[in-house]
């Protein structure tokens, strides 16, 4: 078969399988948009902002564990991608970004539109390539999509000057199969030595507990988890991006760790003498103050990647390995084991846990004249009883969607931890919508971080996509204003979010349903209404009390032990 | 503390600014860096100097591993090995200066590869402290430029860093 370079792309992606393309054409990709006119496999969605199409790309690959792919062109196309590349890069998401660049005899001499996106993009992909010769594009594009989906996923932009891509030059194509790398070669199982010392370390511990993240989900090994809980009693907690790996409503699951993280998990953190971190990165948002991060604790390391390992905090049994098969090796051998973890020991510190939960450092005031931003996250579950994938922007209500809604499963909850993009949720929940046509989608946002990528609208308008947007509103930059109040004696400087747009005309005039509400009465019908409508977009805008805060809090270099619950919950 | 790290690269273009990349974004010291193809021309060796308490130095390690273009890495520091380093030293010579320099040259077993009538290029080759000690015996106020290359190393033995 003989292509040309922009026939080559797209057969490419073709071959690789590729349902969605989400992109936005300029002029040096001109040429790869003509050849997707030519073809019907492939569907491209128009998003309205590259950073749109960045998002909209890794939220289908979080909710599908595919790769994600977009297709933008070379200057300001590339740079707008730069924020969504990042927010995948820090969550470990694969994707595919091609790029367009100006052509290879230009390159360098500050055409037009021409920025060095290989230069730009560097730290934060996990490899990027600048293809030259049309001949390199199949097995480029084919090692892109390798090391984006393998070992530790992530983004990877593969850049492609205009004149690669030339509709008259045909050359053979040939999309090869397998690909061999000698410089890249993921770990495919676990050391089984070190599996065997985690196994004794497991069988000795008094106060153990699992502490299980992001790696868990994209390592598919949500079910071994299970299985490996069940088996041992212990307990488990998970950070923000590990939620839906374990059952929420589980009486063994203490609730997210770290800052936000419940009393019940950080303190037993703080006391275990057996830590299991299982696709975790020690994250600062987790540990806290390094000196005071399980000071007790003997720690087991599951990771795929050597470079999280002992990064922030050393750690006694590292295992370098796919979380799926380590967890395997790990429930064979303690099948086979005749002994068992100290059952009274493993009694004394379930009641220890049980009196910290107790302290209930997650009750908010019910009786409230407002509404609650907690209530709201209820109330969504109480409508859609977990049958939700739920994205969210940054800032409290991602906090309190955390924290109160209890995800069942893994790919549900679909959020930017490491980056913390205001602008995700909008843009991720047009790919999850566009995975799971059948599905119910929601984004949580608030006022500020949905304005950062409001045009997407447009595209859930083009595309029929009937997301639910829950706008909790606060009229606040909340999660700023809250540190503002706590740390700089309530001076908020700039975190009023003024002149607001009438969000419900908002919607209307983007060709969807906007309602209004205001009363903690009125906001169950308003949201069982909205997921009636199973045809239509519907933008809720809550409006929420301005003053409420994110609790349990731990500051910025803090200890697990220090947490601060709400005010009349102070800790003694 | 001071390692000298061998790295086997893809010869890729970009390859090298991974690598310098890599050290100013994550906060490493770098204290010197060589590159070039090897015999095999699909491969660059690199040579690395770094410093830094045993936790950094494993950090550095990873991260240079977990570059797609790395294909092997060696820490020449963990092993014993051969290190060397090339110095050019154009010197002020003039006078009586002219004898004694050149005496110096022989002393350090360095070589005079350039003569004029005022100066002289030396080459000089050894371990960096070799180079550092020769720049401390040139008598004050005679050197005109130093060039140096950077550490190269090769671990002691039959065993070699290679596929
Ligand atoms: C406003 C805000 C507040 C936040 N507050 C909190 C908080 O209170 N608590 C909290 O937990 N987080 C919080 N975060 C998120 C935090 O910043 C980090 O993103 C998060 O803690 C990292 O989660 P993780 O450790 O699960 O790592 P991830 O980023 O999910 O990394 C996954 C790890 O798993 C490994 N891995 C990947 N695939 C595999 C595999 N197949 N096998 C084995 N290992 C694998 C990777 O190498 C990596 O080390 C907050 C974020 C924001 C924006
Ligand atoms: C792109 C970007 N800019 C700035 C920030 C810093 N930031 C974090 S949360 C936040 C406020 C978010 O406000 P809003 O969307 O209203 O959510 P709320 O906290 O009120 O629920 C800001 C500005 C960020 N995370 N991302
Ligand atoms: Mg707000």
């Amino acid at each position: 078969m003989e292509l040309s370079g922009a026939e080559i792309v797209v057969q490419a992606l073709i071959d690789e399988g590729v349902e969605y393309v989400f992109g936005y054409p300029g002029g040096a990709v001109l040429h790869i948009y003509d050849a997707l006119f030519h073809q019907d496999r492939i569907r491209h969605i128009l998003v309205r902002h590259e950073q749109g199409a960045t998002h909209a790309a890794d939220g289908y690959a979080r909710s599908t564990g595919k790769c994600g792919v977009c297709l933008v062109t070379s200057g300001p196309g590339a740079t707008n991608a730069v924020t969504g590349i990042a927010t995948a890069y820090m969550d470990s998401i694969p994707l595919v970004v091609l790029t367009g660049q100006v052509p290879t005899p230009v390159i360098g001499s500050d055409a037009f539109q021409e920025v060095d996106t290989v230069g730009i993009t560097r730290p934060c992909v996990k490899h990027n390539f600048l293809v030259k010769d049309r001949k390199e594009l199949a097995l480029t594009i084919r090692k892109a999509f390798y090391i984006a989906t393998s070992g530790r996923p992530g983004p990877v932009v593969v850049d492609i000057p205009k004149d690669v891509t030339d509709p008259n030059i045909r050359i053979p194509y040939d999309y090869p199969k397998e690909i061999q790398m000698r410089s890249y070669n993921p770990a495919k199982r676990g050391h089984l030595g070190q599996i065997k010392k985690a196994v004794e370390a497991i069988l000795q511990a008094k106060r153990p507990i699992f502490y299980t993240g992001g790696g868990v989900i994209l390592g598919e090994a949500s079910q071994r988890l299970r299985e490996l809980v069940a088996l041992t009693g212990f307990p488990i907690t998970s950070t923000l991006m590990g939620l839906g790996a374990y059952p929420a409503s589980d009486q063994k699951f203490l609730g997210m760790l770290g800052m936000h993280g419940t009393y019940e998990a950080n303190m037993a953190m703080h006391e275990a003498d057996t830590l299991i971190a299982i696709g975790a990165r020690f994250d600062d948002r987790v540990t806290g103050k390094i000196e005071h991060f399980s000071p007790h604790a003997k720690i087991i390391h599951i990771d795929i990647d050597p470079s999280s390992i002992s990064k922030n905090v050393r750690v006694d049994i590292p295992i370098v390995g796919p979380v799926d098969s380590v967890l395997a090796d790990m429930l064979r051998l303690l099948r086979e084991q005749d002994m068992r973890p100290d059952q009274q020991a493993l009694a004394d510190w379930w009641n220890q846990i049980e009196r910290w939960r107790a302290r209930q450092c997650l009750a908010y005031d019910r009786n409230s004249q407002r509404i609650k931003p907690q209530f709201a996250v209820e109330t969504l579950y109480k409508v859609t009883q977990g049958n939700l994938y739920l994205t969210s922007d940054v800032g409290q209500h991602q906090m309190f969607a955390a924290q109160f809604y209890p995800f069942e499963e893994p790919r549900r909850w679909i959020n930017s931890g490491g980056l913390g993009t205001m602008g995700f949720g909008l843009p991720a929940a047009v790919g999850v919508q566009l995975a799971h046509p059948d599905a119910q989608v929601a984004c949580i946002s608030g006022e500020a971080s949905i304005l950062m990528c409001i045009q997407e609208l447009a595209t859930c308008k083009q595309y029929d996509l009937p997301l639910k947007i829950i706008l909790l509103n606060n009229g606040y930059m909340g999660m700023v204003r809250q540190w503002q109040e706590f740390f700089y004696e309530s001076r908020y400087s700039h975190s009023y979010v003024d002149a607001l747009p009438d969000f419900v005309r908002l919607a209307e005039s983007f060709g969807h349903v906007g309602m209004r509400i205001e009363r903690p009465a009125d906001l169950e019908p308003a949201m069982r209404e909205a997921f009636s409508r199973r045809d239509q977009l519907v933008f809720l805008d809550v409006v929420v009390d301005p003053t409420e805060n994110v609790y349990p809090m731990i500051e910025a270099g803090k200890g697990h032990h220090e947490m601060h619950l709400s005010p009349d919950r102070e800790l003694a | 503390m001071r390692h000298i790290i061998s790295v086997l690269l893809e010869n890729e273009a970009g390859a090298l600014s991974r690598v310098a990349g890599l050290f100013s974004a994550r906060g490493y010291n770098i204290e010197s860096l060589t590159v070039a193809p090897t015999d095999d021309p699909s491969l660059s060796r690199m040579t690395l100097v770094t410093t830094g308490n045993e936790h950094v130095i494993e950090q550095i390690k990873k991260q240079l591993h977990k570059l797609i273009d790395t294909v092997k890495l060696l820490d020449l520091s963990e092993g014993t090995h051969i290190e060397r380093e090339m110095m050019l030293i154009k010197v002020r010579a003039e006078g009586p200066d002219r004898e004694e320099l050149k005496r110096l040259a022989d002393i350090f077993r360095a070589k005079i590869i350039d003569v004029t009538d005022t100066s002289y290029v030396v080459e000089l080759t050894g371990s960096s402290s070799k180079l550092d000690a020769y720049i401390e015996a040139v008598p004050e106020g005679r050197i005109i430029e130093v060039v140096r290359s950077g550490p190269t190393g090769i671990a002691r033995g039959p065993k070699g860093l290679s596929l």
